[in-house]
């Protein structure tokens, strides 16, 4: 018989939790809400949670002696209660980096959320929060270009980038499509986008589709004088078919093309922003599935850690929510992801949902994108929240102008224009909104039938995700 | 609801022009442009100013009018400086922008004298 090995089932605790331990600053930390079956003291799941998402099994192993387990297992080192909620409790995990290869946000998440979250023990399970530690997002390539770099290629400076997504969502022809696209940026949009189902349908192939969308682009700047985008979505049932699509979207002189990073997969993403950075191009990042995932207060991963994951993955824009418009998103925990995708160094904040210090280091940021629901009446509000660095994206809200697209593009973008004017001038926006568009709309025809259009709809339903703070 | 209205935007329509931020407001006042080079000076970047003949409008590189005014914080000023570019430069278009070294990038940019447009 083995003098240190004995077979059989061990407690997790015995192993996995350190209280007393001190997390490394190279260390990748977690945060997990987990809710346990009724009976396991905490100390153990947190543990277990700790083990399976590292080197543990339910087991023990002989091959474990093989290696120096102390150097590679992750490690349980704190609990908390969850403010207002007695039936789950936040768990502290530290992972030595050697866990996980350079530059792979796939092998991150393969751990932390893998087969940790369908674990017996645990009712449900959800990752709050991860702190990269900036060893490990300087082996990430990160978004291709950054926040200037786009303003600089665009020629934006000094205000929010206007953006609108098509509609209807499926079922135009290429050309009805370059049209509708063509109608907006005239009018003074920035960009158009395709909408995240759009890829290459029977109704209308990918390639018809570049081609009458450069069109437009090159009539509207021609016509305008002011450069214009469209976000092709190069998202597609392969990587291969992804990258030929891209390829063809440079060829044309098309200066954006867009992904959808989870419903495309991570690896896909991260080979395209890679792609996009060799080659100049701009990517706008959609985030289709992303609610599946975080909306649950209990179960699932928080979109702070989504957005992390996005930022390290790469891309220049995310869809961020709106606060105001059709989609959830509360206010605070909604400013605290904006920060994390923008900032250079994030600290941590509780009242926002922030558990950890996030530093980028010189990983350039990411601009949000509001869209969603939202009209002309929310634009002093977005304006507010969002500040210039972000997209404000129209969908309905530019498209649904009893006048059509121009008419309703020019009625997003005097608007916006007159926000931030009074906003530099220092007025409170959000208090004097119904002034300050008022007082636009008396040389814009167009915005004053977009008010009329849209006075009555509000979208208040109350947030389903929630900070965890007391008055819940 | 008002009666619909056509879309006055065309290539052969020099009026359809647009200069970015601004360029879908009415000309702004003096002292509405008063306003905006404080917001300049209060966020604490550099103004500069820049000019060029409408038709070449859509280059990055406008000609540079003097060098940006590092430090400039006199309102007043910094107006004098548009006026005297403008003086110098009548048919072209005049922005006044304000550059954050920080974020090497340009904070503010409008024209503030609007060139006829080609």
């Amino acid at each position: 018989m083995a003098k240190s090995y004995k077979s059989g089932v061990k407690e997790y605790r015995e192993t996995y939790w350190m209280p007393n331990y001190t997390p490394k600053d190279t260390d990748i930390l977690a945060c997990f809400k987990i809710t346990p079956q009724a009976g396991v003291p905490r100390e153990e799941v947190a543990a277990a949670v700790a083990a399976e998402s590292s080197t543990g099994t339910w087991t023990t192993v002989w091959t474990d002696l093989l290696t120096d387990l102390d150097h590679y297992k992750g490690r349980a080192y704190a609990i908390e209660d969850v403010p207002g909620d007695d039936t789950c409790f936040y768990a502290f995990v530290a992972y030595p980096i050697d866990l996980f290869e350079e530059g792979s946000v796939v092998n991150v998440l393969t751990s932390l959320v893998g087969n940790v979250f369908g674990f017996k023990a645990l009712r449900a399970l959800r990752l709050e929060d991860i702190r990269f530690p900036i060893a490990y997002v300087m082996t990430c390539n990160g978004p291709p270009q950054g926040i200037q770099v786009e303003r600089d290629i665009m020629n934006k400076y000094g205000r929010p980038l206007l953006g609108c997504t098509i509609k209807p969502k499926l079922g135009l022809s290429a050309k009805n499509y370059g049209r509708a696209c063509y109608e907006g940026l005239r009018g003074g949009l920035d960009f158009t986008k395709d909408d995240e189902n759009v890829n290459s349908q029977p109704f209308m192939r990918w390639r018809h589709r570049f081609d009458f969308v450069m069109e437009a682009i090159h009539k509207a700047e021609a016509e305008t004088g002011e450069r214009k985008g469209h976000y092709l979505n190069v998202t597609a049932p392969t990587a291969d078919e992804m990258m030929r699509r891209a390829e063809y979207a440079k060829e044309i002189g098309a200066p954006i093309i867009m992904h959808d990073y989870l419903t495309g997969g991570l690896s896909a993403n991260t080979q395209l922003a890679q792609w996009c950075q060799r080659n100049g191009m701009l990517l706008h990042i959609h985030r289709a599935m992303h609610a599946v995932l975080d909306r649950n207060p209990h179960h699932g991963i928080h979109f702070r850690v989504l957005t992390k994951v996005q930022r390290l993955s790469g891309g220049h824009h995310l869809h961020s929510g709106t606060v105001v418009g059709k989609l959830e998103g509360d206010r605070e925990a909604t400013l605290g992801w904006i920060d994390i995708m923008r900032d250079k160094f994030i600290k941590e904040d509780r009242s926002r949902g922030i558990f950890f210090d996030q530093d980028w280091g010189s990983m350039p940021g990411v601009i949000p994108v509001a869209s969603g629901g939202i009209h002309v009446w929310h634009m002093p509000a977005l304006v507010n929240i969002f500040g210039d660095d972000s997209v404000l994206q129209f969908g309905g809200g530019t498209l649904g102008h009893p006048w059509g697209n121009a008419a309703g593009a020019a009625a997003n973008r005097v608007p916006v224009e007159a926000c931030v004017e009074a906003r530099n001038a220092g007025r409170q926006i959000e208090k004097e909104g119904k002034d300050i568009l008022t007082k636009a709309a008396k040389s814009s025809p167009e915005l004053a039938a977009a008010m009329e259009t849209w006075k009555e709809i509000k979208f208040e339903f109350d947030t389903v995700d929630k900070l965890d703070v007391k008055h819940k | 609801m008002s009666t619909m209205q056509d879309y006055k935007s065309n290539l052969s329509d020099t009026s359809s022009r647009k200069f970015e931020t601004f360029s879908y407001l009415p000309t702004m006042t003096d002292a509405q442009i008063r306003e905006q080079i404080q917001y300049i000076v209060k966020q604490g970047w550099n103004p500069g100013i820049e000019h060029t003949e409408p038709q070449n409008a859509f280059q990055n590189y406008w000609y540079m009018w003097k060098l940006p005014m590092f430090g400039e914080t006199n309102v007043d000023t910094i107006l004098a400086e548009c006026a005297a570019c403008h003086k110098a430069h009548p048919n072209n278009h005049v922005r006044l922008l304000g550059f954050n070294n920080y974020k090497q990038s340009a904070g503010a940019s409008m024209v503030i004298y609007r060139g006829k447009a080609v």
